[in-house]
């Protein structure tokens, strides 16, 4: 036997699996590194003001982020009322009528791409159909734009979660005698319950921290404002303008709104692990 | 209690289902192709919207080297190159570092690890971009500045051509900047499609390799790779299409002049950044001009992510082996 060759062909194997251990290395250091900077920073300025006062005005002490933390939870509240249905029906259309017709394979390639659609495009679009139609940047508007977001998310989950639940399990309920719609409904959906709440819980993660939709839709509002039909704070745009300022109070408060945002979006996208396993193991 | 059921009743029962049934059909129906009726409105309506500055300046807008708010001028190519540059840079970074966490995760790494692995490398997809923005002006640019810009532009200045290419103001912002930011941002993205397609590699393949003797990385190499090559490919685009449309992670590092870039290290913009920066205060012919910019950068995507999805598609298809 050539112990050359063998020599040479396992070295480079040791380094190409040195170098694959090194990559992951990297991929872990740079996630601790970014959660590190997020709660040393974070935080340090985070206290109570945070969620009792409203943003300041420029050059002015203290203040909070009240207005924009109830600001984001209309909107991503709205949105969520909206999407839930219309995605999880949406989703049954493919995943119990889609296999043939091919408008719904159409439909499904569509979905998966705008998953990854740049997100400030969407902003863009309601802007033109919504706020330069109505004359004004509003909490609705925004809530419109990351609909469109959220529906794709929960259509495909849904989609996917439906299609694990065995055939069988329809076929004795039609012979039974249900009418289709009850089927989908009270059978099939309900089997896949767990899975397409982790769809919900991950759309709701992935609109949570979205900006770029938001910034000419809901644009901003430095008091505190109910009214879903006027310019809306919300934490994303507020971080924005806030990261970008001179001010250090203004910066200290985008710490520690990000750090409120990432938090919900780690621990929305943890329970969403959570639930999707506990649907593995009964 | 009994209960009698008449033929006429059972009828009427039947015909009530299937009426229920075909109106069940049609709703789902409606809901699936609002997803359909969203993009031909989102081409529709940036297409109107930028009809103006098209009309204008025609296909010149694609290469017109000027971004004048004052008098006027607008041309995307400033943008254009930068959204390409720095999307092209963090795939330089993002794919290798990719390939090498999907090799760990799927063939090297104790098995117990893979799960609490791969979750710590989906919540990294996870983070709000917003926040990587933040990383990247805050950390990482005064960083950058220190230890990466300073030595390479000492290390290249004397070198013809290459040299030019590191120079330039050295403050941690700009297109080299943007494109490492970027890529720790798609890099997730790309790895856990990579796993994904590594694992679809069927088992009697992967262990007919061993059993002929193959080292690990011959495995990975000469079996797992061609069989998985359109995954792969599909799983870069797909990474491609993200970095190409991201606005915030960009945004925060590259600088923000609407200058052609002519250094690694010159301050420059994407369309995406141009939008976020300027779409509040602009008027008239500028925000139809946004418009127009807008609907390039969806159209580039869109041909990006589609020929990423039909890749990945195929890749799945070979799975029934």
């Amino acid at each position: 036997m050539d112990l050359g060759i063998y020599r040479r062909r396992q070295l480079v194997n040791f380094w190409g699996l040195l170098t694959s251990m090194l990559a992951m290395a990297i991929g872990l250091a740079v996630l601790f590194w970014i959660l590190f900077v997020l709660f040393s920073n974070g935080f340090a300025s985070l206290d109570w003001n945070m969620f009792t006062k409203d943003t300041p005005a420029p050059g002015t002490e203290g203040g909070g982020l009240r207005n924009a933390i109830v600001g984001s939870l209309m909107i991503v509240g709205l949105t969520v009322l909206v999407a839930t249905p219309v995605g999880i029906l949406a989703g049954i259309y493919m995943a119990e009528y889609g296999d043939t017709s091919l408008t719904a394979n159409i439909t499904r390639f569509v979905t998966d791409i705008m998953l990854s659609a740049p997100s400030i495009v969407i902003g863009l679009f309601v802007y033109a159909i919504a706020v330069a139609t109505l004359g004004t940047f509003s909490g609705y508007a925004g809530s419109l734009a990351l609909t469109l977001i959220a529906i794709p998310v929960v259509m495909r989950t849904t989609e996917n979660m439906l299609r694990l639940v065995p055939g069988s399990l329809r076929e004795a309920a039609f012979a039974l005698g249900a009418p289709r719609w009850k089927v989908s409904m009270s059978v099939t959906l309900r089997a896949a319950k767990n899975g397409v709440i982790t769809g919900l819980l991950l759309s709701v993660a992935r609109i949570s921290g979205e900006t770029a939709p938001l910034l000419f839709t809901a644009l901003n509002n430095q008091f505190f404002n109910s009214d879903m039909s006027s310019p809306m704070a919300n934490l994303p745009v507020v971080i924005f303008q806030f990261a970008m300022s001179p001010y250090e109070n203004w910066i200290r408060l985008a710490w520690g709104g990000a750090l409120i945002v990432t938090m919900a979006v780690l621990l929305l996208n943890i329970l969403a692990r959570i639930f999707f396993r506990s649907k593995q193991t009964t | 209690m009994t209960t009698t059921i008449s033929k006429s009743n059972l009828h009427a029962v039947v015909r009530r289902q299937r009426f229920q049934d075909a109106i069940f059909h049609r709703l789902t129906q409606v809901f699936s192709l609002l997803v359909l009726l969203a993009l031909a409105g989102i081409i529709v309506s940036l297409f109107i919207n930028a009809w103006p500055t098209f009309q204008k300046f025609g296909f010149k807008f694609i290469w017109y080297v000027e971004w004048d708010i004052i008098n006027e001028e607008f041309g995307a190519a400033i943008a254009i190159v930068g959204t390409l540059a720095s999307a092209g840079i963090a795939m330089l970074f993002a794919v290798p570092l990719a390939f090498g966490i999907a090799v760990f995760l799927t063939e090297t790494c104790p098995v117990w690890l893979r799960r609490p692995l791969g979750t710590a490398i989906e919540l990294l997809a996870a983070v709000p971009s917003i926040i990587y923005g933040m990383f990247g002006l805050f950390v990482f640019a005064p960083i950058f500045a220190d230890y990466v810009q300073m030595p390479l532009r000492d290390l290249m200045a004397g070198m013809p051509l290459v040299g030019s290419l590191f120079s330039g103001a050295i403050n941690g912002m700009g297109i080299l900047a943007a494109g490492i930011v970027l890529a720790f941002m798609v890099l997730p993205f790309v790895a856990a499609v990579m796993r994904d397609v590594f694992e679809i590699t069927p088992s009697i393949l992967r262990e007919s390799a061993y059993g002929l003797g193959c080292t690990t990385w011959e495995v990975v190499r000469k079996i797992v790779l061609p069989y998985t090559q359109k995954g792969v490919i599909g799983g870069i685009m797909l990474g491609l299409g993200r970095a190409l449309g991201e606005t915030m992670a960009v945004t925060f590092v590259i600088g923000n002049a609407n200058r052609m870039p002519t250094s690694l290290f010159s301050p420059g913009t994407s369309i995406a950044s141009t939008l976020a920066n300027e779409f509040g205060e602009a008027a008239d012919f500028h925000i139809t001009s946004l418009f127009a910019l807008g609907f390039m950068l969806f159209i580039i995507t869109f041909m990006v992510l589609a020929a990423a999805k039909i890749m990945i598609n195929r890749a799945e298809k070979a799975k029934g082996f």
